[in-house]
């Protein structure tokens, strides 16, 4: 059934490695981003000057940023293999598809945890965690997040007309829900009308669900925020089951 | 009793739209024979042999790989054939090795990595990424990835387009040692030149059809049985003893050289010409001062039933 699933990964993920910028790219950028934002937030007295997702959601706006990173280079990737006819010449093994794309999901969801690893780390040598900030749970549920996200993007994968536009058009879908996902403004202050075009995309509920358990209020508190994300999960996957192009 | 065929196709139609891809093909392909699909590009042969791999299904006819249905029984066929696609690349950053390892690691059966790595000459290469490889040190990587799987058959998409021709042979020399260890081969190319070197049978297709099925060599005789001989001799009375012959349909002196003095004969005629030729020319003793002969290849053959060239 999974024959071949852990070397394909292994291998997706050394040469992901090799990448020029691969490794900055996904890890290290997001982290100076992190220290930088932290920095200027320590260097200001007055907290409430500051823009509430700096001074309160940072790690919120900082783990959505490491998602979106992660989905859109998977929307890469997958175009970049489909164009190259990488993904028919694995096709033609014994190798199922879903295997084979089940290995990118996983080297995706592996590099989002080691870059929340990391900005973490960081993050906690020039601003203290709060211990109350339940971590193991927290960097679930980003996972759990990045994975609902991962969904549409391989509907966006399936749409993309070739590898040129994979990032103009992933940053296209992925960023301008940013602006709606509470973020930022709150969804209940938005106009009625964008209110429903928030509640329509994932990203507000994963905002909802990272800014809760960051907030320490637990999963049973966020309960309806994790079922929408499975749902969207399963039906993107859905869509993309239907629409997926290997060639 | 003659074995059962390797490869069975029937009357298979496959469209896509409103194009016809590939309709009422049909060809057998026998144990231990280079077979191939030559013919322009957009005739067919890649829909074909995506059809035989099971990586397509025909709308209509059948087909049978190894007395199995490739659309049906994909993966247990899988196993036991070896595919090179047309113009499928690896991750850029891939070694040969691990390309190798991983493919080695999806089969039941694998053969020695590092061994097929070191008969197809990649030893140097092992540890090159796949995007620093030449054309033919892809298409050798390509190749023991068909091998892997120690496969009865093996399929072979255009394997040498876009190499040049000393890469090329060396191809042909692999492809040529794939049948020596007794497995069955079936390529693609629109290289006349590659299928008369190295099939022992081609389906000539064109326009999704098969016009002619047969060894190079029998294709050209059944098609374009005609001969030319070129003979520069001074011997006045040659030209008579030409037309004697009864092979020989003309008898006409190159009008770019002088008749009589070191003066270039043509002589058209069909089948055994050039026998006849060389023993007229013995009988009589005619002195020669060169002898050259023209004999039709699969190009004049594909040209004559298409009525186009193939281009490369």
């Amino acid at each position: 059934m999974l024959r071949g699933l852990w070397q394909l990964t292994w291998l997706e993920i050394k040469i992901f490695a090799r990448e020029p910028l691969g490794l900055v790219g996904s890890i290290a950028f997001p982290v100076l981003i992190f220290v930088v934002l932290r920095r200027a937030t320590g260097s200001v007295r007055g907290v409430a000057a500051l823009p509430r997702f700096v001074s309160v959601d940072l790690p919120v706006f900082a783990s959505v940023m490491i998602a979106a990173s992660a989905v859109l280079s998977l929307v890469a990737i997958i175009a970049i293999y489909r164009e190259g006819g990488i993904l028919k010449r694995l096709r033609a093994t014994p190798l199922r598809p879903h295997t084979i794309l089940t290995a990118h999901v996983l080297v995706k969801l592996l590099f989002t945890a080691v870059t929340l690893g990391a900005l973490i780390m960081v993050g906690r040598r020039i601003y203290p965690v709060d211990a109350g900030v339940p971590l193991l749970s927290y960097t679930v549920a980003l996972l759990f997040s990045t994975a609902s996200l991962i969904s549409l993007g391989f509907v966006l994968a399936s749409v993309v007309p070739t590898a040129r536009f994979a990032q103009p058009i992933g940053s296209l879908a992925l960023y301008p829900m940013l602006g709606f996902s509470g973020l930022f403004v709150p969804v209940e202050s938005l106009p009625p009308m964008l209110q429903a075009i928030a509640r329509a995309l994932p990203l507000t509920y994963a905002v909802s669900l990272l800014r809760g358990i960051w907030h320490g209020e637990g999963w049973a508190a966020h309960a309806s925020d994790a079922a929408i994300l499975a749902l969207m999960f399963l039906i993107f996957t859905a869509i993309a089951t239907k629409v997926f192009r290997w060639e | 009793m003659p074995s059962p065929p390797v490869v069975h196709v029937a009357a298979i139609r496959k469209t896509y739209g409103r194009t016809v891809a590939v309709d009422e093909v049909s060809f057998n392909v026998q144990p231990g024979e280079i077979f191939g699909l030559i013919g322009p590009n957009g005739a067919g042969k890649t829909t074909t042999m995506e059809c035989v791999e099971g990586l397509r299904v025909p709308d209509r006819g059948a087909i049978s790989v190894l007395g199995l249905d490739p659309a049906r029984n994909r993966h247990a066929l899988q196993e036991r054939i070896g595919v090179q696609l047309q113009e499928a690349q690896l991750q850029k950053r891939i070694k040969v090795i691990e390309a190798v390892g991983l493919w080695a690691s999806l089969y039941q059966k694998p053969l020695d990595g590092d061994r097929l790595i070191e008969q197809l000459g990649l030893s140097d290469k092992r540890n090159a990424w796949f995007m620093t490889l030449s054309g033919g040190q892809k298409q050798r990587l390509f190749i023991a990835l068909a091998l892997i799987n120690d496969p009865e058959v093996v399929f072979l998409d255009e394997l040498t387009t876009g190499l040049d021709p000393q890469a090329r042979r060396a191809i042909w020399d692999l492809v040529r040692g794939i049948r020596q260890r007794g497995k069955t081969v079936l390529l693609t190319t629109h290289l006349m030149e590659e299928a008369e070197r190295l099939c022992d049978r081609v389906a000539i297709i064109d326009h999704g059809r098969i016009i002619d099925i047969g060894a190079p060599a029998e294709l050209v005789l059944r098609h374009c049985p005609e001969r030319t001989v070129f003979v520069a001799t001074d011997d006045v009375t040659a030209a008579e003893r030409f037309r004697a012959l009864p092979q020989v349909q003309s008898v006409v002196s190159d009008p770019s050289t002088a008749l009589g003095a070191g003066g270039q004969l043509i002589i058209r005629g069909q089948g055994d010409l050039v026998t006849e030729v060389i023993h007229c020319l013995a009988e009589h003793r005619i002195r020669v001062t060169d002898f050259r002969t023209e004999v039709p290849t699969l190009e004049d053959v594909f040209l004559k039933l298409t009525g186009h060239l193939i281009r490369d």
